[in-house]
This record gives structure tokens, C-alpha cells and sequence, in this order.
């Protein structure tokens, strides 16, 4: 153990030096899962590469991978600012309250958190709305699925994921009103056997439509290989399923971030909490795929609607999982509603845990 | 739901069961041998890692599967002696360098398998018993099943003759209770431990080769995710009995599993409790065992942990 903390504290004072010497903005990423998950940290370190490419000499950029949520979190992101990193990204949800801590000690670092809603002096909170992706999915799975129950892979009951669901049923409905949607929550982000587990249990219990909201592709793979079809997370998977994945939702987090570190650049960071989608190109969708072509273009123009603002997926009339009525006809839920969404909309054959 | 459905939906259940014990079970079966030779590997979620990312990347690069199972067996071995020459041969601490064997084999597995990282690759595919794969329900579930889960079955009921049964396992067993006695009987307690390590690892690249080649066919970054932890419970959990390990894995399996189906069905329990619940039976059950401390303390092997040091 001594060893490991020499060489760590070794290999801080080398970059330390290395970042005086080049004088370059040192930019940190704190990764969740494996830079090369195939889903969401892979999303995120697309978009290190991109600041990276974008400012060639002028940027360093450091990231940790498998950073675990909690005290090992805090941790990482303290070694981070006290290593000279001058801006740090904290690439998930449950990074927020060690973020949080370690920038009250750090008042001079930056940081960046993502996906959650608390921010401070030196803490902006960044967000995409990929709802609006889900939406979208959930109308793909309303006309291709067969029996009208897709299956849903959820990782935490975070307001987040829970949008999610409510997103994807309300697409499905807008085209089969007695869709329904069964839930199998993992608690875990990611592990690819759990994951593949759930979607074979899905999958046994008649499901021919499978979305996750975990990042490995061991449910894409699942899908492909008992021939459902089933909707990417984070990155584009059509890799694990050529035959299998409709669309997926792609996170595009490099002009965000070129964004910031130049803000940074210029002296005019300033904290924030932005909540960009569709129409801010943070969220794209993987190419239409596996589908009929009415299907298709039913989803180009959903996606042309969302964009331009035309639509807007929680709109009302919306009845909760309780019967009693969220949404008025015509009126959309406000970020504030959305951001600490704790309910299921009616058709979600699932119990919310606490 | 009618009958036939009934009886599809179970052997369903119950083959993606037998695909989640398999791994568990493997590698728990190798770690016994290895902690009745009073040696304890915490290195096992590093070995199954390793077995995994060699197995898929040279089933890759040969094309076959088979030959890929066998290279991450070899691969969790060979790395398996590198705990064997710190703790045996060095007298390291055998907790430390086991975590540190784990730390090592994460690091070491990402890099092997770096340009492999979300490739559809060569599987092992199920081998049908002749007629007896035609039994409905028992058949499909054990006879028409990858090599791994054949060899996993053969192992348990392999090892639990081999140590009850054979004079070698006698021996290993009494270097697991005393060292120093078996010692002093002539027995070669360095060697026959050597030989315990390299079993338990090639069992856990077995268990790597059976994430990578069967449970999910890819080879994704930590994909053994806590097996071997799992793996090492199991093994306590089973107070040092092969048969039990096997009631144990698929005990956790089912469990796991089971969770998962009751999701599915909307029972309205809550998810976080479900989840929990393989962990909660495998509390339940040790906490069951260990109320007879005569019974354990007769199954645990007594040098467990402890280094040896020849004094001629």
C-alpha cells in the first residue's frame, strides 16, 4: 500500500511539474465505468478527446476510470485538485455531494458535475435532457412491438432515470394507448452479466422491445441473440447488435466541453446548472435502424419536433400510476417538476422503490 | 398461462440460472482446494478477470472458443503462480498479495484487452447430449450445455473425491489443519500448496473464460464485476465442503435470478430488497452453520492463512 501511495503522490508531482512547465490548462475527468464501456463513460471521454484535439498544446487532460460513487469518489476528486488540475468533470450522478465537498475545500478549482442539481460558487451543474431521446424510443417501440410491453433496464431510482420511464411510456402510448412497460431495476450502473440477466428474464417473460438505462451492451448482446429488439444507451451500440439496435441515444458532451474550458480560458467561468437536449446537439440519436420506413420517418419527424421545440414530451394530459391527474391537457411540466421526478405515469407495471 | 408455457417459462428461468452459478461455482471450487491447503487467495476476482480477457482474446485470434478457454485457464494458472512464488516461496502475507494479486489483475486484464473492448466474438456453444438432451425440462438444462458447465459439475463431484477419497487429498487436507505435523510426516508442504494455487487459478480462468465466452460473449472492462468475491464467501459459506459450494452457487444463482423475475412480474417489492436478497440468504445460511462451533471449527482448516516456514 505504501508503495501504491509513493508512486501516486510520485506521479502527482510529475504532472504537476509537467503542467508548470507547459503551462497548460490541466482539465481532470472523473470516470464512473471504463473509458472503453461502450456506453456512457465512453461518451464522456469521446468528449475529453475532442477538448483534447480542439486545443492541441493548450489543454492537458487527466481522467480516472472506475471511480466508485461515495468516500472512494471524494477521494479521487480531491487527489485531482490538489494535483493542479484547474477544472475537474465529475462524470456521475452520485459524484454530486463529494463534488460538492472537495470544492469547499478547493475554493480556487473549478468543478463540473454531471447530472445532478446542486452547484456552489465553484460548482456548475451540467445536464442533458435525454428524455427527449427516450421519448422518441418509446414511439418507435409503440409501433414495432408486437405485443405492446417493452422491457426496461434501470440501474438507480434517481429523478433521472425515473424521466426516463415516464418519457418512454408516454412515446409508446402517443401511438398505442394501452402500451405497457415492465421495470427490473439492477442497482448497479454497470455489470454486464446482471444486465444480461435482466434482459433474458424480460425477455422470458414476453417482452419483444428492450431499452436499459445501464451502460454495458450486455443487453444489446442478449437481445440480438434471442431476436428482440432493443434501443442503445449513452454510445451507439449497434456494434453488439447489428440486427438488433433501433436507435440509441448518444451523448455528445465535446462542444460542451470545449465550451467550458475555453469560458475558463478567457476568465469567464462562472457557475451554472444548464439542462441542454435535442436542439443544443448534446444529445443525438444513432442512425434509425431495424425498423419499417413509416416507423422511421414518424421518428425523423418526432426528433425535428422535439428539436425545434414544437414538442415537448411531458405534456399534459398525463395521469399518475395513482390515477390521480399530474398534467392538464396542453400543459407541459416544468424543470423543476422533472428534475426531482419521484412518480411512475399510468401503464408501468412496476412499483417505484423509495 | 397455460402448462406448456408454464414449463417453457421455468426451464427459461432456470437455464439463465445455470448460466449465473456456473462462474461462481468454478471459481469457488477451485478457491477450496486452495484454502484445504490452509493457503487463502483473495486473488480470485483478479484471476477470473484475467482467465476472461485471455480467454476472449485468444479465442479471437484463433477462432475458437475452445482453444480460448483453455489459453484463459492457462492465463488465471500462470498468474496464479505469481501468488504462489510471493506467499509460498517469499513468505509474503497471503491477504495482502492476494488484493494486490486482484488490484493487478484488473489493471493487467484492461490493457490486454484494450483493442477488444465491445467485439462480438466466438462463443462456446451448448453441446447436446445424445437423447438425453430430448428429456423435457431436465434435458435442456443439463444436457444441452456449454463444456464449462459439464466441467464445473464434473469439478465439484472431482474434487470432493479427490479430497475424501484419495491418499493426495488426504495429505493436502492435513497441511491444511497443521502444516508443521504434515511436515514433519515428510510430507512436501510447499509443493502440494504450489500445486493448490495453480488449481484454484486455473479453475478462476475457467470462471473468466465462462463471462467471456458464454455469460455475456464480449470482453467488457471488470466484467467480473465482485464474482470472485462472491466466489470466496461461497466458499465459507460452504464450510469447506465441495457439495455444498455447489448447493451454495446455484443457491445465489436462483436467488439472483429469481430477483430479477419477481421484478419482471410487478410483485411491487421493493428492488433494493430484492437485490440485497442473495447477500441476505448467504448471512442467513453462515450465520445457521456457524451456530454449531463444533462443526465449524472441524471444517475450517486450521493453518488456514498462516505462512510456512520450513525449520529444515
Amino acid at each position: 500500500m505504501k508503495k501504491i501511495l509513493l508512486a501516486l503522490s510520485t506521479a502527482a508531482v510529475i504532472s504537476l511539474a509537467a503542467s508548470a512547465a507547459q503551462a497548460a490548462t490541466k482539465v481532470c475527468f472523473v470516470y464512473i465505468g471504463s473509458k472503453t464501456d461502450g456506453g456512457w463513460t465512453q461518451a464522456h471521454d469521446i468528449g475529453r478527446q475532442e477538448l483534447q484535439n480542439h486545443f492541441g498544446d493548450k489543454v492537458e487532460t487527466v481522467f480516472l476510470e472506475n471511480v466508485a460513487e461515495g468516500p472512494d469518489s471524494e477521494r479521487a476528486i480531491e487527489r485531482f485538485a490538489r494535483s493542479g488540475c484547474e477544472l475537474i468533470f465529475t462524470t456521475s450522478f452520485g459524484y454530486m455531494d463529494p463534488t460538492l465537498k472537495v470544492a469547499k475545500k478547493f475554493p480556487k478549482v473549478k468543478f463540473e458535475h454531471a447530472t445532478g442539481y446542486k452547484t456552489a460558487d465553484n460548482v456548475t451543474s451540467y445536464n442533458s435532457r435525454f428524455y427527449e431521446g427516450r421519448y422518441i424510443q418509446g414511439q418507435i417501440a409503440g409501433a414495432v412491438s408486437e405485443k405492446g410491453v417493452a422491457g426496461y433496464i434501470a440501474s438507480f431510482p434517481i429523478p433521472e432515470v425515473v424521466q426516463g420511464i415516464n418519457a418512454f411510456l408516454l412515446g409508446a402510448q402517443s401511438v398505442n394507448p394501452d402500451f405497457e412497460i415492465k421495470v427490473v431495476w439492477v442497482n448497479t450502473w454497470f455489470d454486464a452479466g446482471k444486465e444480461a440477466d435482466a434482459a433474458k428474464a424480460l425477455i422470458d417473460q414476453g417482452v419483444d422491445v428492450l431499452t436499459q438505462h445501464t451502460d454495458s451492451t450486455g443487453p444489446m448482446q442478449v437481445a440480438s441473440e434471442r431476436g428482440v429488439k432493443a434501443f442503445g444507451q449513452a454510445s451507439d451500440m449497434i456494434a453488439a447488435g447489428p440486427d438488433t439496435q433501433l436507435t440509441a441515444i448518444v451523448d455528445t458532451w465535446g462542444a460542451y466541453y470545449i465550451k467550458r474550458v475555453q469560458a475558463l480560458m478567457d476568465g469567464t467561468w462562472e457557475s451554472q446548472s444548464t439542462w441542454d437536449g435535442l436542439v443544443d446537439g448534446i444529445l443525438t440519436m444513432a442512425p434509425y435502424t431495424n425498423m419499417p420506413d413509416d416507423v422511421k420517418q414518424a421518428a425523423m419527424e418526432t426528433e425535428a419536433k422535439i428539436t425545434n421545440g414544437e414538442l415537448k414530451p411531458f405534456t399534459g394530459p398525463v395521469t399518475k400510476q395513482d390515477g390521480s391527474e399530474w398534467l392538464k391537457a396542453g400543459e407541459s411540466a416544468d424543470d423543476g417538476t422533472l428534475l426531482g421526478m419521484n412518480f411512475y405515469i399510468k401503464g408501468v407495471d412496476d412499483k417505484l422503490p423509495n | 398461462m397455460s402448462f406448456p408455457e408454464i414449463i417453457v417459462l421455468v426451464t427459461a428461468i432456470l437455464l439463465t440460472i445455470t448460466t449465473a452459478a456456473t462462474p461462481l461455482l468454478l471459481a469457488a471450487i477451485g478457491e477450496l482446494v486452495v484454502e484445504r491447503s490452509g493457503v487463502l487467495n483473495l486473488g480470485v476476482e483478479g484471476m477470473i478477470v484475467i482467465g476472461a480477457v485471455v480467454a476472449f482474446v485468444m479465442a479471437q485470434i484463433t477462432g475458437n472458443a475452445y482453444l480460448g478457454a483453455l489459453f484463459g485457464m492457462a492465463a488465471g494458472c500462470i498468474f496464479s503462480l505469481l501468488f504462489g512464488f510471493l506467499t509460498l516461496t517469499l513468505v509474503a502475507n497471503q491477504v495482502a498479495t492476494g488484493l494486490a494479486l486482484t488490484i493487478l489483475g484488473l489493471g493487467i486484464s484492461s490493457m490486454i484487452g484494450e483493442n477488444y473492448v465491445g467485439q462480438a466474438g466466438a462463443k462456446l456453444e451448448p453441446i447436446a447430449i445424445p437423447l438425453l438432451s430430448s428429456i423435457p425440462l431436465i434435458g435442456p438444462l443439463l444436457f444441452d450445455q456449454n463444456i464449462l458447465f459439464y466441467l464445473s459439475i464434473f469439478a465439484v463431484f472431482g474434487v470432493s473425491w479427490f479430497l475424501f477419497k484419495t491418499r493426495l487429498g488426504l495429505q493436502l487436507r492435513a497441511i491444511g489443519d497443521s502444516h508443521g505435523s504434515a511436515h514433519a510426516l515428510g510430507i512436501s508442504v510447499i509443493k502440494t500448496r504450489y500445486l493448490a494455487v495453480m488449481f484454484g487459478g486455473a479453475c478462476a480462468g475457467l470462471a473468466g473464460a465462462q463471462l467471456s465466452l458464454v455469460y455475456t460473449p464480449q470482453w467488457i472492462e471488470n466484467m467480473s464485476a465482485g464474482r470472485g468475491w462472491i466466489a470466496l464467501a461461497l466458499v465459507v459459506f460452504a464450510s469447506w465442503r465441495p457439495l455444498r459450494v455447489l448447493a451454495g452457487a446455484y443457491l445465489f444463482g436462483a436467488v439472483t435470478i429469481g430477483q430479477l423475475h419477481a421484478q419482471a412480474l410487478g410483485f411491487g417489492i421493493p428492488s433494493q430488497l430484492l437485490s440485497a436478497l442473495p447477500y441476505l440468504a448467504t448471512i442467513v445460511v453462515l450465520v445457521i452453520i456457524s451456530r454449531n462451533k463444533r462443526l465449524t471449527l472441524m471444517n475450517t482448516p486450521a493453518s488456514l492463512g498462516q505462512s510456512f516456514v520450513p525449520d529444515r
